[in-house]
């Protein structure tokens, strides 16, 4: 069995095979083939992209929260349209990725226990409140943007399904970004007020972004391993980096203040010098003490609860009506 | 015990351009009319298609990953199903 100990230290490598389905399995991740639902494949890899892919689709769908809060509140009817659409996106990615993850042998189900037990984790970044309507434009622009980033490279991930999912939802996300780019930029270019409000976002939001990326390569437990099997193909630092550099001359552009008294350009490295991250914070927030942990959970739980009774009633009535057509055709 | 999960079905789009109805990926439904709707809502938001089916998951039948050898590999050496395995003179220029 392959365990979690590899880290990015050198070239990741597949253990020895000990068997022939093993060694076939071996032989399809390094020639970049990808593995399909009834192909065999490794306990410890199913469970992986089980855990992945699920806290995926869970990041998805409790990531519709925060934005849904503002649909009612949103300045305009555009406006309004526009998020209404980014949220029914987020719905539809969270489905493609359980049904991603459903070819694993898990069930929608199970999944969905898992998450609203507290056993399956979802994306931190959705802890945080959103106060003002710029959160809206600060959220598609740096989450999404940090979202396209770790999601780019999923698209030629090893397992089929998941890969395929992730190309569908790269191609709806950059519609996200943008519009919250579009967002931050009539904040900056208002009033005086509204390019505050734009600020105080970047302010509260740049760190929980960065952090997004997770754990520094040094101290990722999942990353080796996942490496090694073609699931992650570019490591945390690497992505934190690429977003950094890529949103410093977008905040300029802004007129915005990034809230990092050290961030520096490095023409040595030809990148951006961070300061610090605060990783407590992080793990803080991960293990449940974030500013909105409970409240979201709560409010998915209720949301599901409250709807049992509409899923069990279509259910006896398609059941019924099957029944039905059955007997006049008898 | 009574199963609460609704069935799985697979969805298949056609689109505009007439191409044939294509897999875009599966989604749970009570019956097929729902199951119809709901593929509308996810898998056509971006008029991705014109024509959708919908197919129980159950109903499909696939090929054994295991027998991959013996059903495709007999294809690898007959190179002669394609047009480019025939040298033409130079004289003809289109065929």
């Amino acid at each position: 069995m392959y365990t979690q100990a590899m880290d990015l230290a050198g070239a990741p490598t597949l253990a020895p095979a000990s068997t022939p389905e093993e060694a076939a399995f071996n032989a399809r991740i390094a020639a970049d083939r990808k593995v399909e639902p009834r192909d065999w494949m490794p306990e410890a890899y199913r469970k992986t992209l089980v855990r992945q892919i699920s806290q995926h689709a869970h990041s998805e769908v409790v990531g519709m929260l925060p934005e849904g809060n503002w649909i009612t509140r949103a300045p305009s009817l555009k406006r309004k349209a526009i998020l209404m659409a980014k949220v029914q996106d987020e719905g539809g990615h969270g489905l493609y990725l359980y049904a991603a993850a459903e070819t694993l042998g898990v069930s929608r189900d199970q999944m969905l226990e898992a998450l609203h037990a507290g056993r399956a984790k979802y994306s931190s970044i959705f802890n945080y409140p959103t106060l003002t309507w710029a959160d809206m434009g600060a959220i598609g622009w740096l989450v999404d943007g940090a979202a396209i980033m770790n999601q780019i490279p999923l698209c030629r991930c090893s397992y089929g399904p998941y890969a395929r999912a992730m190309i569908r939802i790269c191609k709806e996300e950059s519609f996200h970004q943008r519009q919250g780019f579009d967002i931050m930029l009539a904040l900056s270019r208002g009033t005086t007020a509204q390019k505050a409000m734009a600020q105080d976002a970047l302010n509260r939001w740049w760190w929980p972004v960065v952090q997004m990326f997770g754990p520094p390569d040094k101290d990722s437990v999942h990353s080796g391993q996942s490496a090694a099997w073609g699931i992650k193909r570019i490591s945390n630092d690497d992505l934190r980096q690429k977003f950094i550099d890529a949103t410093v001359p977008q905040a300029e552009l802004l007129g915005l203040t990034i809230p990092d008294p050290q961030l520096k350009w490095n023409a040595e490295r030809g990148h951006y010098d961070i300061g610090p991250i605060d990783w407590d914070e992080f793990w803080r927030v991960v293990g449940g003490e974030g500013p909105c942990n409970r409240e979201r959970l709560a409010t998915r739980v209720e949301a599901h609860e409250a709807g049992a009774w509409v899923r069990e009633a279509a259910l006896a009535h398609a059941r019924k009506q099957g029944a039905r057509a059955r007997k006049r055709a008898a | 015990m009574e199963r609460k999960e609704w069935p799985l079905w697979e969805v298949f789009i056609r689109s505009k351009q007439g191409l044939d109805h294509r897999h875009v990926g599966s989604l749970h439904a009570v019956d097929a009319k729902q199951a119809v709707q709901m593929a509308r809502d996810v898998y056509t938001r971006r008029m991705e298609g014109v024509s959708i089916w919908v197919v129980p998951s159950e109903a499909i039948t696939a090929s054994d990953p295991d027998d991959k050898a013996e059903m495709f590999d007999p294809m690898a050496d007959k190179v002669y199903r394609h047009p480019t395995f025939y040298k033409l003179p130079k004289e003809v220029e289109h065929m």
